[in-house]
Parts: C-alpha cells; sequence; structure tokens
C-alpha cells in the first residue's frame, strides 16, 4: 500500500485535500452549523445552483441523532465525518478524479473490488435529488457519488458531480481496524497518540444519553415553530447591496433541520407528523434555493 | 447484406434495468428499421455494466425506392382544396389516382444509404430511450441513464458519421476498467468486438457471465465441502454488476449463526449482494458467503475476501445490535408504539387494524378448527414486530421476525408459528399455513386488508394494485382451497369483494386450464363456498368431456332456447308435466327418465356428490335426444303443447341445480 502522510485518521483527511486541492478545488473548512450531512453545507446545496463553476471540497461534521449507540457499536456514530467534493459543472473524466483519490489513500483498484453500485440519492428535506452509485471496494460503501440534478426543487444546470466519503468507515477499511474507537487519530509514533476514541468516546456517550433520554421534545417544538417564522421575515429582508439575506435564513433552515433530526431520535414524531415537518422544511429550503438563484449574476 | 454494430458506452447501468434496456434497444431498432424498409435478418442485443449492444444482421447497404399513397380531397371537392392538395404533393392534376370517389397521390421517395438511415435512427434510440429514470449529466441536455461516453457505431465495417450532443460516433470503444491494458481499441464487426472485448475482459453476455458465476461459485464450493444456496434473482443482480465476474469465498465468523438463518441471508443479500452457503451434510447455513468480484485480484482475492468478511461482520454486528434489543424490548412496548403510527388515514391506527384483526381471527378460528381465544391472542401480537429494530431495517423479515421473538419469550408454540406465517403464502412457489391457528391469523390478516381497501373504494384497476390487494385475495383462496375449509365467504365479505374473490378464481383456475365459462356457470348458483365452487367446476369439467355430457348440453340449450322464447310471449305458466293420453313413448320416457333420477340427482347434490350427479345427469342424454327428434314440442293442441314445455322446464331445472348450463359455451 503507497504510504499515506501518516497512518492516521487526519493523514486520510490530509491525503484527499492535498489530492483535491491539487484537482483546483476550494479547500474549506468545516460549516459552524449542526447538519446531518455535508451535502447540506451551503458549499453544496446553495451553491450547486446557479450557473457558475464551483469546485470544493470540505470536511463536515454530521449528526445523525438516530444513530447514537452510546459508543458501543464498532461501527455507528451519531456524530461523525464525511468528506464532501462538489465539481460544477462535473468534468467528464469525474469518475477517474474519484478513483484517483482513492489510489491516493491507498486503495488499489488491481487489489481491492471496486464497483459503481445503483443509487440513487434523495434529500426530501431540502427537495434535491440526483441520480448515482454508492462505491463498494470490497463490499465495503465507501463513498456516494451523485450527479445533483435538482435541489431545492429548481432544477442544477449545469449540473454538479458531488462526492461523499464516509470518512471514519473509509479510514477503518483503510487501516484494517474493526472498531472505529481503535483508529488511530493523529500519529501512533508520536509522543501523545491519540485514538478516535480518546477524542470522541466520551461525547458519543454524552450525546446518545442527551439525544434518547434526556432532550425536551417540548423545547425543540417551540424553537421548530419559532425559527421557521424567522426564516419567513428573514427573507423578506434586504441586505446592504438590495439582495434578500438567503445565507442567514439558510442557517436557520439547518437550525430546523437539526431539531427535527433531534425530535425523531427521541421518538416523538408520529409517521403522519413526519411528513408533514419534512414539508415544512422542504418549503423553507425552496424559498432559500429560489432566492439564491434569484441574485446569481449570470456567469 | 451488411452488419451494423452499435455500442452505446456509458458509466455504470444499474444493474436491475439492463435486461429491460437491453429488449428495449432491440425493440426500438426493429421498428425504425422495418418502417425504413429495411427488414433485418436478425437482431440481437446485449446489456452490461457499462455498454449496450446491438447487433443487426443482413441489412441491405440502401434503402429501396419507398412510394407512399396520400389520401387527398374528395372528387367534387372546392378547386382551393383540390389545388391545396396538389400544391402539397407537387403533382399534376392528372397524376391523381380516383378511387371510390377520392384522390389518391402516389409519392415515391428514392431511398437513400442505409448508413443515413442508421445514423437518424440512433438519434432517435438514444434521445428517445424508455430508462426507468434518466439524468443530465456537465452542461449538457442530453439524457441517459448515466452520462453517455462513447458511441461505436459500424456499417458495413464503415463509420456511420454522426454526433449527438457532442458525442461523434466512432469505432471505438473501452475494455475493463481495471482489467488489461487500459488501452481503448477498435472494433469494425462483431466478430473483432467480441474477441477484442474478451481480450480486454469484458463478458459481453449476461448469459455467459451468468453460467461463468454459478460455474466457478459451485467449484469454490466443493473445493470447500460447501453447497451454493442458489437465488435466481441474485444471480440476474451481481451479473450486472461486473463485466468479468470473479466469484471469491470469504469466511464468516460462526458466532453469528446464532442469528436467525434468514437474518444472515437477508442482509447477505440486500446490504452486500452475496450468495449463502450451506453444509450439504446438515443443510443449515455455513459460516461462509460468496461475493461476485468484478476482478481477477493480482493477490488471488485475498485481500477482497478478507474486506468482505469485515464488512459482513459488520453488518451481522448490527443485525445482531437489533436482535439483543428487540429481545430486551418485547411485545408490549411495540404495541404501544404501533397504537401512534397511521396505517392509512382513512383506515386508522394500526392498533384499530390489529383490533379488527382481532375480531376476525376470533370469527374464523371456529371455522377451521382453532381455539377462538387463542387466535385471538395471536392475532393481537401479530403486527408488534412491524416496530422492532430489526424489521425496521429488514421489512421483508416482518411476521418472520415475530414468530421467533415469541419463541424468545417463550409464548406458546402454535402462537409463534401463527406469527411467523400470517403473510404466507407470500407469491406463488411459497406453501400455505396448514396449522389451524395459523390458518386463523393468516386469513384475518389477508381479508382485513381486502375489506378495508375495499371499503374506502381503493380497488385495484388494470396495473393498479398499491396494496397488493390480488394478492391477498389469492392467499385467501388458496389458504381455503389448499385446506379444504368450508367457509361461507358471504358472511365475511361485501357482495363486491366476492365479486373480486370470484374473478381471482376464475384467474386461479383458469390457470390450472379449466374453462372460464364454467366457473361462470357455477358461480351463477350463488354459492360462496370456494371448495364446493371448485368440485362443482372439476366435475362439471369432467361432465363436459364426455359424449354424452357435450350432447347433453346440446339438448339443454335447445330447451333453453325453446322456453326462453315462449316465457317472452309469456303465454306459458309453468306448471308439473303430467301423463297425457296417446302421448309418444318419447314423451313418457323422458318424463320417467327425468322422474326416477331426480331424487338421486339432488341427493348426490346435496351431499356433494358432485361426480355422481353429472354421472346419473349424462344418463339422460338418450331420452332427451329421442325425445327432440320424436317429439314436437308445439304442439296445435295448447294443453299438449303445454305440458311438452313444462317438461323441458323440469329438465332444465333439474340441472340447473348443478350449474347454469345456459352460460356454458359450446
Amino acid at each position: 500500500m503507497p504510504a499515506l502522510k501518516t497512518l492516521s485518521f487526519q493523514g486520510l483527511i490530509l491525503t484527499l485535500h492535498e489530492y483535491w486541492s491539487h484537482q483546483g478545488c476550494v479547500i474549506l473548512q468545516p460549516y459552524d452549523t449542526e447538519v446531518g450531512a455535508g451535502t447540506l453545507h451551503p458549499a453544496t446545496v446553495l451553491r450547486a445552483l446557479g450557473n457558475k463553476p464551483w469546485n470544493a471540497a470540505y470536511v463536515q461534521p454530521s449528526r445523525r441523532p438516530s444513530d447514537g449507540r452510546y459508543g458501543k457499536n464498532p461501527n455507528r456514530l451519531q456524530h461523525y465525518y464525511q468528506y464532501q467534493v462538489i465539481l460544477k459543472p462535473n468534468p467528464a473524466d469525474m469518475q477517474d478524479l474519484y478513483l484517483g483519490s482513492l489510489a491516493a489513500i491507498g486503495l488499489d483498484p488491481k487489489l481491492h473490488d471496486i464497483r459503481f453500485v445503483e443509487d440513487d440519492w434523495e434529500n426530501p428535506t431540502v427537495g434535491a435529488w440526483g441520480l448515482g452509485w454508492e462505491v463498494w471496494c470490497d463490499g465495503m460503501e465507501v463513498s456516494q457519488y451523485t450527479y445533483m440534478q435538482q435541489v431545492g426543487g429548481l432544477d442544477c444546470t449545469p449540473v454538479a458531480g458531488e462526492l461523499t466519503y464516509g470518512l471514519e468507515r473509509l479510514a477503518m477499511y483503510v487501516f484494517g481496524v474493526d472498531n472505529v474507537y481503535d483508529l488511530p487519530f493523529n500519529d501512533p509514533a508520536s509522543p501523545a497518540p491519540k485514538t478516535y476514541g480518546d477524542v470522541f468516546l466520551e461525547n458519543e456517550r454524552q450525546q446518545s444519553a442527551y439525544n434518547f433520554e434526556v432532550l425536551d421534545v417540548d423545547m425543540y417544538r417551540r424553537h421548530f415553530e419559532d425559527i421557521e417564522a424567522q426564516v419567513k421575515r428573514v427573507l423578506q429582508a434586504r441586505g446592504p447591496q438590495g439582495q434578500a439575506l438567503v445565507l442567514p435564513a439558510y442557517d436557520l433552515v439547518l437550525k430546523t433541520s437539526h431539531y427535527f433530526n433531534l425530535m425523531n431520535a427521541r421518538g416523538a414524531i408520529a409517521v403522519a407528523e413526519r411528513a408533514s415537518y419534512i414539508g415544512r422544511i422542504r418549503d423553507l429550503c425552496k424559498a432559500c434555493a429560489q432566492a439564491w438563484v434569484d441574485q446569481q449574476e449570470p456567469a | 447484406m451488411a452488419q451494423l454494430l452499435l455500442e452505446l458506452f456509458s458509466e455504470e447501468i444499474p444493474a436491475r434495468m439492463q435486461g429491460n434496456a437491453a429488449r428495449e434497444l432491440e425493440r426500438m431498432a426493429r421498428e425504425r428499421l422495418t418502417a425504413a424498409g429495411l427488414t433485418p435478418e436478425r437482431l440481437v442485443s446485449y446489456a452490461g455494466p457499462r455498454r449496450l449492444t446491438l447487433v443487426v444482421e443482413g441489412l441491405p447497404v440502401a434503402q429501396g425506392d419507398v412510394s407512399e399513397e396520400l389520401k387527398g380531397p374528395r372528387v367534387g371537392s372546392p378547386p382551393q382544396a383540390i389545388e391545396g392538395f396538389l400544391k402539397k404533393t407537387g403533382l399534376k392534376p392528372d397524376q391523381l389516382i380516383e378511387r371510390d370517389g377520392v384522390y389518391y397521390a402516389t409519392l415515391t421517395k428514392t431511398g437513400g444509404p442505409t448508413s443515413e438511415i442508421i445514423a437518424r435512427m440512433v438519434d432517435e434510440i438514444v434521445r428517445g430511450f424508455p430508462w426507468p429514470r434518466s439524468m443530465r449529466w456537465g452542461n449538457g441536455t442530453l439524457r441517459w441513464v448515466r452520462p453517455l461516453k462513447r458511441i461505436l457505431c459500424v456499417f458495413d465495417r464503415q463509420i456511420v458519421p454522426f454526433d449527438i450532443d457532442g458525442i461523434a460516433s466512432g469505432d471505438i470503444t473501452e475494455g475493463h476498467r481495471f482489467m488489461g491494458n487500459g488501452q481503448p481499441f477498435r472494433a469494425c464487426d462483431f466478430t473483432e468486438y467480441r474477441e477484442a472485448l474478451a481480450g480486454h475482459f469484458v463478458v459481453l453476455d449476461e448469459a455467459d457471465r451468468k453460467a461463468t458465476i454459478l460455474k466457478h461459485a459451485k467449484a469454490a464450493c466443493v473445493a470447500r465441502g460447501l453447497e451454493l444456496v442458489e437465488d435466481e434473482g441474485l444471480l440476474e443482480e451481481v451479473s450486472g454488476l461486473a463485466e468479468w465476474p470473479v466469484p471469491v469465498l470469504g469466511d464468516m465468523d460462526p458466532a453469528f449463526l446464532s442469528l436467525p438463518p434468514e437474518v444472515i441471508r437477508t442482509s447477505m443479500r440486500t446490504h452486500q449482494k452475496y450468495f449463502a452457503l450451506r453444509d450439504p451434510k446438515t443443510g443449515l447455513l455455513a459460516p461462509h458467503f460468496l461475493t461476485v468480484a468484478n476482478i481477477e485480484a493480482s493477490d488471488g482475492g485475498i485481500e477482497i475476501a478478507a474486506g468482505n468478511a469485515r464488512v459482513l461482520s459488520a453488518r451481522l454486528d448490527d443485525a445482531r445490535f437489533f436482535w439483543d434489543e428487540d429481545i430486551k424490548v418485547g411485545f408490549e412496548p411495540w404495541l404501544g408504539k404501533l397504537s401512534g403510527v397511521t396505517f392509512h388515514a382513512k383506515l386508522g391506527t394500526m392498533a384499530q387494524r390489529i383490533e379488527r384483526i382481532v375480531a376476525l381471527a376470533r370469527q374464523i378460528a371456529p371455522l377451521v378448527g382453532a381455539d377462538p381465544d387463542k387466535a385471538a391472542e395471536a392475532a393481537s401480537l401479530a403486527k408488534a414486530d412491524l416496530a422492532s429494530g430489526m424489521v425496521g431495517e429488514f421489512p421483508e423479515l416482518q411476521g418472520l421476525m415475530g414468530g421467533y421473538y415469541a419463541r424468545a419469550a417463550a409464548m406458546d408454540g402454535e402462537i409463534a408459528d401463527a406469527l411467523r406465517d400470517q403473510y404466507r403464502p407470500m407469491g406463488p412457489s411459497d406453501t400455505v399455513p396448514t396449522a389451524p391457528l395459523s390458518v386463523a391469523v393468516a386469513l384475518a390478516d389477508k381479508l382485513d386488508t381486502l375489506v378495508g381497501f375495499f371499503s374506502i373504494d381503493e380497488k385495484p384497476t388494470g396495473s393498479k394494485d398499491p396494496y397488493a390487494l390480488r394478492r391477498s385475495a389469492l392467499g385467501v383462496i388458496r389458504i381455503v382451497l389448499e385446506n379444504a375449509l368450508r367457509l361461507p365467504m358471504g358472511r365475511l365479505v361485501s357482495d363486491d369483494l366476492w365479486g373480486f374473490f370470484a374473478d381471482r378464481l376464475k384467474v386461479t383456475l383458469r390457470d390450472q386450464g379449466k374453462r372460464h365459462d364454467l366457473v361462470d356457470a357455477v358461480f351463477a348458483l350463488g354459492d360462496d363456498d370456494l371448495v364446493r365452487i371448485v368440485e362443482r367446476v372439476e366435475a362439471l369439467s369432467a361432465f363436459l368431456a364426455t359424449e354424452n355430457g357435450a350432447n347433453l348440453l346440446t339438448g339443454y340449450k335447445r330447451a333453453t332456447n325453446i322456453l326462453r322464447a315462449e316465457e317472452k310471449k309469456s303465454g306459458w305458466k309453468n306448471a308439473p308435466s303430467y301423463l297425457r293420453d296417446a302421448e309418444p313413448p318419447e314423451e313418457t320416457e323422458l318424463r320417467r327418465a327425468l322422474q326416477e333420477r331426480d331424487p338421486y340427482i339432488r341427493a348426490a347434490i346435496q351431499d356433494e356428490r358432485f361426480g355422481e350427479a353429472m354421472k346419473r345427469l349424462a344418463e339422460l342424454r338418450g331420452s332427451v335426444d329421442a325425445f327432440f327428434e320424436k317429439v314436437l314440442v308445439n304442439s296445435d293442441i295448447p294443453e299438449e303443447r303445454e305440458n311438452r314445455l313444462n317438461l323441458l322446464a323440469e329438465v332444465r331445472g333439474l340441472m340447473d341445480q348443478m350449474a347454469d348450463f345456459s352460460l356454458v359455451a359450446g
């Protein structure tokens, strides 16, 4: 296996950063609001719309409260990292570029079985869908690969190609580790070597307990209502150049999405209610998407 | 005559769409070529992970002249209309043909080179291809299932030149993504193409990929003393996921074998597309799996087997997590959860559905030999597993998990079996439950579904059957018939729904080769006992297959026609026929034969000895034939005429005890 920068979780991230930086991507830092998936970062959801070219890569912590397992499951986490790449318009050789990134982190396609398996991607809360694949390496889903067709109910023209790597899973695979908490976070040969568990185990325990047992559903219901009203108000307001305040409005939408996920994890959302909540978030997101497209200048 | 080779090379096509895409490609090409007057000798299409291929043999190099007739205005139409038609067709008045008072124009188009027609055809096929879902990519507007990369199109060894949305046709394609030298190569006909693909590690034909997989998979199993659990659906799928399929056998931690085998198989199949293996000596699942890779790995597949084994372990760890958690939680909390879950907006919550099923199961139990209280208890627990973690993850394990969890909770074995079997039969190849308790719950489940959706007018129409009501009705029919259950269905379902059952039963019987009209003839009696209906249909079939039966039917039809005509005139009053002086012996004999057999036939029908009833009826044939031959029904003497009509009415009346013969064809 070709050597990574270091045989560590952060080494993997650095290698991907270097690779995609070399492909001309803007390397962003994580967005500072809770999101359920890297796609929801405005660098993807909003930038996938409009006709300006945009190539970016970033790590995004993703929160999936329902996946919490109190730190007891070796594979599932309620807080984990996604590596996200967006290339708009998608280059004709995007599959090759992607395979190049796997080679960069040491996955040799002549030794490992790499497959593109149908997986149509859809995120109803942001009114987005695309076609693509789960990419499998020896039966392990290492990435999601999508040609985004619509976001917020609007057509993506040109089409953006989106790559999402599940970093923990990928790292476990590359390093041959069976338990996520055993992953070396930094260089194992460093003076203070830390595992993923050293950094995040306690967080998983506490957040799982909070999500499943402690969180106050009524509070989140109220917050949801309040914020929903705010989004509408904010989108009416205008900024210094007369523009709609899409970016702060979208930050608020992300909050509603996270609160919904929290309430859902707590089992507080009945099936019938679920569809209604998702519909409300989607409406907010569509309003932001439309406002964003309206303020794009022609390329 | 020349050959056309077309290949549409794209990024990975979903496995489940490949077979249909090949068929559509062939259909679209055939239609277009035929329409252009280029009837090919042979069309063959292939589909694989990255390509659709079409080979057309025996095409002429140029299209013959095509003449086409256009219909114009009627003779004597206003001059403007005729002038307009001449202008449109570019003909002179004397070139028009007059037929049946209408002008026709015959236009002859000189045929073009076939390659031009092919270029147009490919453009139409690509732009109008019926993918279930298609997409755009990059800056383009073209739609395909995934980005289309190349079009190889050679006719008579020459490139057919065209360009579709920036993709220029050529004679170049690519082989396997990772194996071989990775260089594109040229192919000018199908033989070259197929060989070059094989040399670049691509098996073109799906049938060959399947055969290779099976052959190598079985060999790998034999070498380890194992047996492949064959799975046609899975084979189909994996053969669409690899251009160069290589089965790899891997190991599973035997500790996972403590999970139910269905859980292991479902996890392997749905998540990982692995075949399960069993120990041929015991027939039990073995702690191994078989995956189909897309490469011959440089290390012989060691890394691939190890990697897949780790993925499977993670999956089964998750399954075990669900199993352990589910056993801790148990039925009561699940039922509590379900009370808040809507089954259908118009049919209430799951809790309400459970109540209905409980009531039905209690009602059905005594009819099928089950204990009503136990049936109600089983029905009350039947849907609980829908709230379990495992069924949330693998919906297809519903029922089955309920059975396992009931056993784990040390519930009554019969109740556990009833939970396990409530959805059976799941398809035509599945068996029906036979234990009385299981039968009661399985029937209650299906009848509630049917009664519910019929009551809110959500009936299947045409190909639309979103709630799989046809399958439910068929399930009920099979459970009833295969267990020979005597159920008064009329008490359980509405007339409307009974009509639906009748249709399903007709389809079932027709599939078994029974005549449609015989089913109608028996249904017309208004019986609501499925077993009795089928027995009647069978006796009737046997009867009509005999010469006597077929002839008696003719006699019946004749009698009925006469009676119908009389009934319309309404002069005649039905009354018992009687022996008249000086009536012909054939008339007396028919009455005697009828009166002699009447009580036996009615008793036989009453006792459901339908074969015997039919046999006795058949004995009437001679008397009926003789009657029609020698006796004139339409006598001048009104009393005589009326008496003969009454005799015929008696024949009809007796035969109608068995079936409504007027509905029988022939």
